[in-house]
């Protein structure tokens, strides 16, 4: 199990990652989703102690990784396939890493077999091509057989075929138990990876939930109301079983946000049914990646404001677990 | 854990690693590339074959005046390239990302980098070792003439002493790769210090005379080079050269080296790697 409490980073003026709160359980793939520049890697750097923490901390079962024994035996992990030395092969890149934690030589041929690259381990890293290279790194991960797995955009670059190799092996090392946190910023490919979403932007943690309920909330429509008369309008769907939500929008003032499939003609009719006047009725409805992008886009305004009170429809509060379905009245 | 990925018996055996596996890694990592072998073939091949041309190449009355010191001229360029190859081994390090490899198998950083210094520094003494002897050796085969024997405790401190000033120069080379962190800028320093830097000392007047005398290489050479016979090439500096005398000297020479591996070792520590 992973934790992290309050993990900030900065570099200079840059909070690349800032007062990020989150679980890692075993047992099941969790992603670590977020745009290019959400802060993803540093945040993996952090958990395996390469950079420290400007404020809060990262545990792994309870312990920093800096204060880990043999931690290969703890927490494997690829960050980046390039970290090689290109003139070393990939046994004696294996073999130094086994040294360093006392692990026998059976764990270089063993971690070569399971990522299939025995008949190629005399060869230099540097002519690998970067499925090799992946693979390599990955059996690095592996050398100690570790409970723990991290994997940082494990796909990127690589064909269709390599993609599903990863995927699948993901799946295996959770089914084995293992807790894997794997970043990526495709929501697409998360939703075929990873059982549980941690997402983040800009450093923020947007949602932690299950993929499923992330995917639900995400592709889900909304239909967005502007009226003088909000909180009568409000109780009006509420007798009709529907589920709303008040935000403040940035220059808008209060929105109504109503949710779940329903339609425009609905919510239009039950006003003019009260008398209540309306000044605007959308439906908001987004692929998957669109939802996603407005989400964390929206934490980039978020922080550019620099106001709370701007926290669009979709974002939801950091350090707050996104509940199953969407929130009521707040 | 499934049986795919059985689990690693020997992992139970210890609950921490001791200095011994650090060195294990970083010979590991040295000798599984080519260019620490070119670079202590060329280092060793550098005094042996500039002592085969000081020697070789003498009348009859110069041969009759060489002197151990004669055969040693090829010792400071071998140690350059003794202390490239060490600066390297870091460097190196940083410009692939296998630093941070390095880091996260062994997250007690000082003793990573200090198995690193250990090793390298070993190897740096002993090609010392062998350049040393090595061209002294070919002195006494192509100046069949002269007294070449090693019969003062000064000779016996320039030859063997070598070790030691190699090994000193491979840990603040290592100290200053750490510190750098990138290739060429390490290098630069190392080159340009010893051979530039310190010698400009003297230019500068009133204070330069001291500067030159107290600067770190300045100790290790007077270390070696102290009451020993130039020869037909002259003194071998006199009294005034020398802030100290031979074994402070070292001593001297050391506490650089210990200071700059201090400092570098608590910098890698704290920064982000
Ligand atoms: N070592 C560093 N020095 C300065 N800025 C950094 C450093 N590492 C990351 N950043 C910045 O922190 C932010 C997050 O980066 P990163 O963690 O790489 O994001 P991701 O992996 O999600 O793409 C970016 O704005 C990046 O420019
Ligand atoms: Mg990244």
């Amino acid at each position: 199990m992973i934790e992290a409490h309050g993990l900030t980073k900065r570099y200079g003026a840059t909070v690349a990652v800032d007062n990020l709160s989150f679980e890692v359980k075993p047992g099941k793939v969790t992603g670590f989703l977020g745009p290019n520049g959400a802060g993803k890697s540093t945040t993996m750097r952090m958990i395996l102690g390469l950079d420290t923490p400007t404020a809060g901390s990262v545990t792994i079962d309870g312990t920093r990784y800096r204060d880990l024994h043999r931690p290969l035996t703890k927490v494997g992990a690829l960050l980046d396939a390039k970290w090689v030395h290109p003139n070393r092969s990939a046994r004696a890149h294996l073999a130094w890493m086994a040294a360093s934690n006392k692990l026998p030589k059976s764990s270089v041929d063993r971690v070569l077999e399971i990522v299939g690259l025995t008949e190629v381990a005399g060869k230099r890293a540097g002519t690998y091509s970067l499925g090799m290279s992946q693979r390599l790194g990955i059996a690095g991960a592996l050398l100690g057989d570790p409970e723990v797995l991290l994997f940082d955009e494990p796909v990127n670059g690589l064909d269709p075929e390599g993609i599903v190799w990863i995927r699948t092996f993901m799946h295996r090392l959770a089914a084995e138990g293992r807790t894997v946190l794997v970043s990526s910023h495709l929501l697409s490919e998360m939703a075929l990876t990873a059982e549980d979403l941690v997402v983040i932007g800009r450093g923020r943690l947007i949602s932690q939930s299950t993929t499923q309920e992330f995917v639900d909330r995400a592709s889900g429509t909304t239909v967005k109301v502007r009226t003088p008369q909000l909180d009568q309008l409000a109780s009006v769907l509420h007798q009709q079983q529907l589920v709303t939500r008040i935000e403040d929008a940035e220059g808008e003032g209060k929105v109504l946000f109503v949710e779940g499939d329903l339609t425009t003609d609905q919510i239009g009719e039950a006003a003019a049914a009260h008398g209540i006047v309306l000044h605007e009725l959308t439906m908001q409805r987004g692929s998957l990646e669109q939802a996603f992008m407005q989400m964390t886009g929206d934490s980039v305004q978020y922080h550019a404001h620099d106001e709370i009170a701007a926290v669009t429809h979709l974002d939801v509060p950091s350090n707050t677990e996104v509940a199953a379905g969407p929130k009521e009245d707040n | 854990m499934s049986a795919s990925t059985a689990t690693a018996p020997a992992a139970r055996n210890s609950s921490s690693y001791g200095g011994l596996a650090v060195i294990n890694v970083e010979r590991i990592k040295l000798f599984t590339t080519r260019s620490p072998w070119w670079c202590m073939v060329v280092a060793a091949v550098l005094t042996i074959g500039l002592s085969a041309l000081a020697t070789g190449f003498l009348n009859s009355e110069e041969e009759k005046q060489a002197t151990i010191f004669i055969t040693q001229g090829g010792a400071q360029f071998s140690q350059m390239v003794m202390m490239v190859m060490a600066a390297l081994a870091v460097t190196t390090e940083y410009r692939f990302g296998t630093i941070r490899t390095s880091f996260q198998a062994v997250p007690q950083r000082a003793q990573m980098l200090l198995g690193k210094t250990v090793v390298v520094g070993l190897l740096a003494a002993l090609v010392g070792l062998i350049a040393a002897f090595g061209a002294w050796f070919i002195g006494t085969l192509f100046a069949g003439s002269a007294d070449l024997a090693i019969d003062t405790e000064a000779e016996w401190r320039l030859l063997a002493g070598r070790a030691i000033i190699f090994f000193l120069s491979a840990v603040i080379a290592v100290a200053v790769g750490i510190l750098i962190r990138q290739s060429a800028g390490a290098i630069a320093i190392l080159i340009l210090w010893p051979l530039l830097v310190e010698n400009l000392f003297n230019l500068i007047p009133k204070v330069g005379d001291d500067m030159a005398r107290w600067s770190p290489f300045q100790n290790g050479g007077s270390f070696l080079n102290q009451g020993n016979d130039g020869g037909f090439a002259g003194p071998v500096g006199d009294a005034s050269n020398y802030a100290m005398g031979p074994w402070w000297a070292l001593l001297y020479f050391a506490a650089w080296a210990a200071g700059l591996m201090a400092i570098a070792l608590f910098s890698a520590s704290k920064r982000d790697a």
